[in-house]
């Protein structure tokens, strides 16, 4: 079985849209939608929900009120202004700013405050049109991303292997931290999308620069490469120079905004550009063409 | 006052926003780039930075000799940041949340704590905009400690303008958490609409007003419209599409320099906001 991920640094480069139609393209794949607090793959691929499960972890503090002496030690050992507390008032815990590291706990003269479980949001195993897909929806503001990322990632894998897929696709999340990299470790191929502009370059850079951190394929999408030609052949050299394929140019497109608003991938529209496009991409990295070749 | 610019969605055109804000209030105001991770709002100023600090963390440093081999903050440590295997100490400074309670633990005084960088502050300032972005140094984790930092740089004779992660997660909310106002950039999109959703109910959770400006508007808004009418949120503005706006930024300019007839929508939006 092999592991795809589509990220990119920069937000908005296209990785749903584009993700979606590999999803569409791939004979035998088990989805994964790695974007845990902006989730969008969905809106795509009209999932029907099979399994919910609570996603639980790490801890929260709950304060035992009658030991409570009002000393504010738990307020001045915090580091993450999780605490607040007033003079001669109980202190107020911040669910937001906690991250659950217990301190609180051992400060406390008292013993007056204690961990119980954190709920951080659901995960769900869903049939999608283009496949079984795992995804999750992070409580606002939730901690541990990256934990729930690889609950997910893992029940897809124990799916693909009862059910012979030999793909797992994965939509990523933004960014170069916690969740990106909770999705990208193990995985065999990042597809970063990027777009041409300074930003995307800038991004696309960091995006590389991390991944080489891991023993993964690199490959690169210039998505809307049209809107700044000049931007996009500048990105492709720096790929090059860098070792980095391009496996594709996407020309910035109505279809995408337009499918999308109707709940559909551009691969429902075959005799678009767009669509013949991406499934010559696919071509290029599609695991069932690479067994073949192997034989 | 701090006004932050969040969304949902990647790519809406948070940036954008924020740069036009700053342009607009000159000296009265101060820019944050708070997307540490993949920060972007330096790329419009187009110049090195003119000074730049280390962003460090507490993390624990063992002292061999002193331990006991108690493990009692291996066993504290609730991220796994230190294996304790016999006597030796293994300390994965990527995994430490800087809570300082192994330290505070230890019997013996084996534990000091020390400074470990995971990123950098830029100050530049060109013209009368002032900017500030945190950057977190390629394989790190943690982006929050350096987001503090950031907005730790506010300056309460200035109106802030917090330049967001996306998302609604941790970088995020510790972002917008003591923004007196956030505005939210969503684009006409079944995308955008539903990203904007989940950062209005993270929003409406934390008790934090806000408002909405819609970029690339074309002629279907009406989702977007309808759902903020449904929340009691006002559209602050809507910055229309434009294929001059898209290739400017592409090429590091600013939208008030791609499109100067807009700054009068945002001086009008910062004196509502009572930012200017």
């Amino acid at each position: 079985m092999k592991e795809i991920l589509i990220i990119s640094g920069k937000g908005g480069c296209g990785k749903t849209s584009l993700c979606a139609g590999f999803a569409k393209l791939a004979k035998s794949a088990v989805l994964v939608d790695c974007d845990v607090d902006a989730s969008d793959l969905h809106l795509l691929l009209k999932p029907e929900i099979i399994k919910k499960e609570v996603f639980i972890a790490g801890e929260l503090p709950s304060l035992d009120e009658e030991k409570c002496i009002r000393c504010g030690k738990c307020k001045e050992y915090c580091r993450l202004n999780a605490i607040t507390f007033a003079e001669h008032e109980l202190p107020v815990f911040h669910e937001n700013a906690c991250e659950g590291c217990k301190v609180c706990t051992i400060v406390c003269p008292t013993k007056a405050i204690t961990m119980v479980p954190r709920t951080c949001g659901e995960w769900m195993k869903s049939q999608t049109c283009a496949g079984m897909m795992f995804h999750a929806r992070l409580l606002p503001g939730g901690e541990n991303s990256g934990k729930l990322i690889a609950e997910i990632r893992k029940a897809a894998r124990e799916e693909a292997k009862r059910e012979k897929q030999d793909l797992l696709l994965s939509d990523g999340p933004p960014g170069i931290g916690c969740p990106v990299i909770s999705s990208i470790t193990g995985v065999d191929m990042a597809v970063i999308i990027t777009e041409p502009t300074l930003s995307g370059l800038h991004d696309l850079k960091r995006t590389i620069q991390m991944a080489r951190e891991f023993e993964v394929e690199i490959r690169v999408i210039i998505n809307k490469y049209d809107l700044n030609s000049e931007m996009a052949d500048k990105i492709q050299k720096a790929c090059e120079k860098n070792g980095i394929q391009v496996i594709g140019k996407m020309p910035f497109d109505p279809i995408f905004n337009s499918s999308l608003r109707e709940g559909k991938t551009i691969i429902d529209f075959p005799d678009s550009e767009p669509a013949k496009i991406l499934a010559s991409i696919w071509k290029q990295i599609d695991p069932s063409k690479e067994k073949g070749k192997r034989k | 006052m701090k006004i932050a610019v969040a969304s949902g969605k990647g790519g809406t055109g948070k940036t954008t926003v924020s740069l036009a804000l700053a342009e607009v209030l000159g000296t009265k105001g101060l820019l944050l780039d708070c997307d540490v991770e993949e920060p972007n709002c330096h790329l419009f100023f187009q110049m090195p930075a003119d000074k730049t600090t280390p962003v460090t963390v507490k993390i624990p440093s063992f002292n061999q000799d002193l331990c006991i081999g108690c493990h009692q903050c291996s066993d504290f440590c609730a991220f796994n940041a230190i294996a304790n295997i016999g006597k030796k100490l293994l300390i994965f400074p990527e995994l430490c949340h800087s809570c300082g309670g192994c330290a505070y633990l230890c019997p013996t005084k084996a534990i000091q704590e020390i400074d470990h960088k995971i990123g950098v502050l830029e100050y530049r300032k060109k013209g009368s905009v002032e900017l500030i972005t945190g950057i977190m140094d390629v394989g790190n984790i943690i982006a929050v400690p350096i987001i503090h930092q950031v907005i730790a740089q506010a300056d309460s004779h200035r109106t802030t303008i917090l330049d967001s992660p996306p998302g609604t997660a941790c970088p995020m909310v510790n972002t917008i958490r003591d923004a007196d106002f956030v505005i939210l950039v969503t684009e006409p999109t079944p995308f955008g609409l539903y990203d904007l959703q989940l950062a209005q109910d993270t929003l409406e959770a934390m008790n934090i007003p806000s408002g909405v400006i819609i970029n690339r508007a074309d002629d279907s808004c009406a989702d977007v419209e309808a759902f903020c009418k449904s929340r009691n949120i006002d559209v602050l503005m809507k910055i229309p599409f434009s294929k001059k706006i898209a290739t400017g930024y592409s090429n590091g300019d600013s939208l008030l320099t791609s499109a100067p007839e807009l700054k009068p929508k945002f001086t009008q939006l910062l004196q509502k906001l009572g930012g200017l």
